[in-house]
């Protein structure tokens, strides 16, 4: 199988109630990103959006981008999920042999919304919507059966977002960089026990970029010190319904880190991978995935976070950009940590590099608590 | 960006989506909501191949893809697997204001979850492990609100 790079990269500062419309932020982001990869727009055939019609309000909404995505007079297509899933997707399109250069880009404007009410009708409106479940109720379950599986304690979470806020001092682009303690983090405000305000992550506006290439024109077209190679990738679905599911089983995590080592030949995660970016949407959920990505057994995510191994100077830093708990642009995510990624194996993460990285792990999620996961290798 | 961009008023367009649906309940569930509504029993089905039992019932089996032909009917007990006490307001979405309680019950004589209010006790007061019963609405209608919530047990 061919070789696939990303070879340009580019984000939006995450904020909220950002002035420009969803279609002007695409236009940054797609601009930056082919500057980036030192190629014009000419030199693009294939255009992947990454966006959710429900949170934009408009039907097919990627129709409304694509002459900011520089697809005018080409063709577009459009994932609504995470973005590690619309990366996967231009992949895809390239190694069918139809497509060349590739522009995967993303789009979110939460704070134009109510995520609540958008996430509520992710839910079965013949069963569990009528009750009002939403991300965030439905989270706090999960949490809850982590917790009990394992006697983990709310303390031990809140470390997650106390280390991820600080990460995001060093970011530029983050949301909510934040100095706070554990103990600022149990006395915000209870939003759904266990969880408090400052274990979930914010409502975020922003967009980022890729520009994909397969091998051959990758080498024709950038530099070596640009070309980052998608090494592996792996995704898996569990059950749609959450009574269905053990909430604190990764099973779906494990068979995608598992298909995505095996494909990057990594054998010994922890000790191969130099970072990783994880879908830390809620505190919680970092340690939960971070154990289903093989990094530590079942139940020790907490363990090993109280003991530093996930810090910024840790033995794998994890969410080096701040993670999803600083700036959470829900579509966008995914696509923000493949960037972070090439950025930190170009050396280029500025005060947040973590030192010199050849091999990061990028990872997202679809649906309610993690149904479905995507796991991503790059490499030099 | 140029400059100019700094010196204009950004305009903020209020709207709002409000599109009507009539969403088919299927045979299956059709058949759940029936027996709740007019019979005020809350039943299951079973896969044949690996023999879990789903509530709400399923029209095919997440692991064998088989139909669960063999339904059963459950008690109406249960023991809760994970709970949350919601404290925020969304007057659109909660039927009932906060804060209260959602329950994920572990159903005795199925092998599922079901999603639902956990009330008749304060919301500090639940409990994993608590069992729980549910109670019926008095006017049902064909709809999960027929369960009403479940209750402590006893």
């Amino acid at each position: 199988m061919e070789k696939v790079a990303i070879i340009g990269v580019a984000q939006s500062k995450y904020e909220q109630n950002k002035p420009e419309t969803f279609a002007e932020m695409v236009y940054d982001v797609t601009r930056r990103a082919l500057e980036d990869a030192g190629i014009t727009k000419d030199e693009v055939d294939n255009v992947v959006s990454i966006s959710s019609d429900f949170w934009d309000g408009r039907t097919i909404s990627s129709m409304a981008i694509q002459d900011s995505a520089c697809a005018y007079g080409k063709d577009i297509t459009t994932v609504e999920g995470d973005g590690t899933f619309g990366c996967l997707y231009g992949m895809m399109r390239i190694l069918s042999g139809s497509f060349g250069v590739t522009i995967v880009v993303a789009h979110h404007k939460g704070t134009e919304s109510n995520m609540n009410g958008i996430t509520n009708c992710a839910f079965d409106p013949l069963v569990e919507r009528k009750l009002g479940i939403d991300a965030v109720s439905s989270a706090a379950l999960q949490a809850r059966r982590y917790m009990t599986k394992y006697a983990l304690r709310e303390e031990q979470f809140a470390l997650v977002s106390v280390k991820n806020h600080g990460n995001a001092m060093r970011n530029p682009l983050a949301l909510f960089p934040m100095e706070i303690t554990v103990e600022d983090v149990m006395n915000s405000r209870r939003i759904a026990d266990p969880l408090k305000l400052l274990d979930c992550s914010p409502v975020t506006d922003g967009a980022a970029a890729l520009v994909l290439a397969a091998e051959r024109q990758a080498k024709k077209l950038s530099t070596r010190k640009k070309r980052v190679w998608l090494l592996g990738v792996g995704h898996c679905t569990d059950a749609y319904r959450l009574g269905d599911r053990d909430l604190a089983d990764t099973r779906a995590l494990k068979a995608a880190a598992k298909r995505a080592y095996s494909m990057a030949g990594i054998v010994d995660p922890l000790k191969e991978i130099d970072v990783a970016e994880v879908y830390d949407a809620f505190s919680y959920m970092e340690p939960l995935w971070l154990e289903g990505l093989g990094f530590c057994d079942d139940g020790k995510g907490c363990e090993y976070l109280e003991r530093g191994y996930f810090n910024f100077d840790g033995r794998l830093p994890v969410n080096p950009s701040g993670g999803r708990l600083s700036a959470n642009p829900v579509q966008v995510a995914g696509l923000a940590e493949l960037a972070e990624c090439v950025l930190q194996i170009r050396g280029e993460a500025g005060d947040r590099q973590v030192g010199e990285v050849n091999v990061a792990l990028a990872h997202g999620i679809n649906g309610m608590c993690g149904q479905s996961h995507c796991v991503w290798i790059l490499g030099r | 960006m140029s400059d100019w961009k700094k010196d204009v008023e950004v305009l903020v367009h209020q709207g709002k989506i409000s599109v009507p649906y009539s969403w088919t309940v299927g045979s299956t569930l059709s058949r759940w909501y029936c027996e709740l509504r007019d019979n005020g029993k809350i039943w299951a089905n079973r896969c044949p191949g690996c023999g879990t039992v789903f509530v709400p019932p399923k029209p095919k089996c997440i692991h064998c893809y088989q139909e669960p032909h063999d339904w059963v009917e459950l008690p109406g007990t249960g023991t809760v697997e994970s709970y949350t006490v919601v404290r925020y307001e969304e007057p659109k979405l909660h039927p009932r204001k906060a804060p209260f309680v959602y329950g994920l019950i572990k159903m005795d004589g199925a092998d599922t979850c079901l999603l639902h209010f956990i009330d008749e006790i304060e919301p500090e007061k639940v409990k994993v492990g608590m069992r729980v019963e549910a109670v019926l609405a008095e006017e049902r209608e064909g709809n999960i609100l027929d369960i009403k919530h479940f209750r402590p047990l006893g």
